[in-house]
């Protein structure tokens, strides 16, 4: 899809198209967060259709991709014992630990099941009073107020054989981390609208002010990602740097207050290490102490394992918007889906999945293509 | 994962002390907690993540959202059934050991 015609609504596309082109005087590099604006971007060629001096940069928000190698080691190590029911989302089974992933597991007999929403573990929890159900709980801020429920629901109900393999991660860290780093060009960034759903948009003025960078709460759809470029460039070249709202429908200033109550009931901040990223300071939440009986690290004693990863993936790179997926020389050739050298190939919402899904076959006429489709 | 889906709720019932719905994702139906939003009525959308909804939304988005969603597939991707998925993907056979079903209510 690369083509005005195939949007939703073409009128309206073209005509925040045609804006954002006579707004634009000079080049600007804009960074997406959510890993599922990167495959709407890509799916439809968005890249292709805006200005030249329009850069979209892929950032880390693929729950899947940034989850570190050594908690899907521990994920594996958990999920092979014989006493365990393992439970997680099915865009986890494939993504490569150390020499195997929870497909390969389950292949070997061991206990793997995907559910749909954590409460689905719990309930699972609850038929098999003689095993032990672990649920696999990864993911940003959209993700992290469910599995805080079911820890709550667990407690609440007096279920003892459930437990929670937690690597949460949180957006807001990952803004301000890659802002200071040294070779971080990004001049503006398209929040992620759901974990905003949550979150509200409070933690979001502070890091515009700080980092002179305007930041557009922005949805997944084709459209909602013209309109939240639209705004973006409008502040860039009017020389503001404000938290802007284009996903109004979905998002209120204040999120989701229940949900917010409930994670800082059942979580808190911790740093965590980024897949590929390293440690980010406070990007993290881990079960409180309150809660800690719950923690599947501590009820498997896991929390030990230490993994090195692998040298010739340069997904932390492309994370961290430093390198497109095509350009690095492993993509398509030594790591494709069926053999991924890391998760950003694997997921559902990596960038380099998205690459290959959409842009492998056209990577080298594709600056033809862009000028041909506007 | 992170793909939130409108849903509209079909009914509502207390289970364990807990606030449940049945929703409605263009034909799929789940069950689906009303927790983090607990005023939300039947025949009201919102946007359901994992299975919990997490905000309200308008009637008119949520069709156009659904729609737009069922055009690209990605009603399949999100409920469609996960070891097929992963197996196609790495070019594998199914996993021996008896495969859970899909749990939700085809409509």
């Amino acid at each position: 899809m690369k083509y005005i015609d195939e949007f939703q609504d073409p009128d309206l596309a073209r005509r925040l198209l045609d804006d954002i082109h006579s707004t634009v005087t000079r080049p600007w590099a804009l960074m997406e967060v959510c890993g599922g604006q990167t495959h709407t971007i890509i799916r439809h060629g968005i890249d292709q259709l805006l200005p030249e001096q329009v850069e979209l940069i892929h950032g880390p928000g693929c729950p899947v991709c940034v989850t570190p190698l050594e908690v899907i080691d521990k994920a594996l190590e958990i999920a092979s014992r014989p006493e365990v029911i393992f439970c997680s989302f099915g865009d986890m089974l494939r993504v490569p630990g150390t020499g195997r992933d929870l497909f390969q597991v389950r292949s070997e007999g061991g206990d793997v099941r995907v559910v749909y929403s954590p409460l689905d573990a719990l309930r699972i929890a609850q038929q098999n009073p003689d095993r032990e159900v672990v649920f696999f709980g990864i993911g940003f801020e959209t993700t992290a107020p469910p599995n805080a429920m079911t820890v709550y629901q667990a407690r609440k109900l007096g279920i003892q054989n459930f437990s929670l393999l937690v690597s949460h991660v949180r957006v807001p860290p990952a803004i301000e981390a890659i802002m200071q780093s040294p070779r971080c060009r990004v001049q503006a960034f398209l929040a992620a609208g759901h974990v905003c759903s949550v979150m509200g948009v409070a933690e979001y003025p502070e890091l515009a002010e700080r980092f002179r960078v305007p930041i557009v709460v922005t949805g997944f759809e084709p459209l909602d990602i013209l309109e939240g470029v639209r705004r973006t460039v409008l502040q860039l070249e009017r020389g503001e740097h404000t938290v802007d709202n284009a996903y109004p429908r979905a998002v209120r200033p204040e999120g989701n207050p229940a949900a917010q109550a409930m994670l800082a009931d059942v979580f808190e901040v911790t740093d965590r290490a980024w897949r590929g990223i390293g440690t980010i300071p406070g990007s993290g939440w881990r079960l409180s102490s309150r809660y800690r009986d719950y923690d599947a690290e501590y009820r498997f004693s896991v929390t030990g394992i230490q993994t090195r990863e692998p040298a010739e993936c340069r997904s932390g790179e492309v994370l961290q918007g430093l390198l497109k997926p095509h350009e690095c020389e492993a993509f398509g050739t030594l790591c494709t889906p069926r053999t991924p050298l890391g998760a950003t190939m694997v997921s559902s919402e990596g960038a380099c999945a998205a690459y290959y899904l959409y842009r492998r076959l056209d990577i080298t006429n594709a600056s033809l293509e862009a000028s041909t489709v506007v | 994962m992170c793909l939130a889906v409108p849903g509209r709720v079909l009914d509502i019932e207390e289970r364990d002390g807990t606030r449940m719905a049945s929703v409605d994702f263009g034909g799929v139906v789940k069950e689906v907690c009303l927790e983090y939003l607990p005023d939300l009525q039947v025949g009201e959308y919102a946007i359901v993540h994992v299975g919990f909804a997490l905000q309200r939304l308008d009637e008119a988005s949520a069709k156009q959202t659904l729609e737009l969603f069922a055009t690209l597939g990605m009603l399949q991707e999100e409920f469609g059934d996960p070891w097929e998925l992963a197996a196609e993907a790495g070019g594998s056979p199914l996993p021996a050991a008896g495969i859970d079903t899909p749990q939700e209510a085809q409509k």
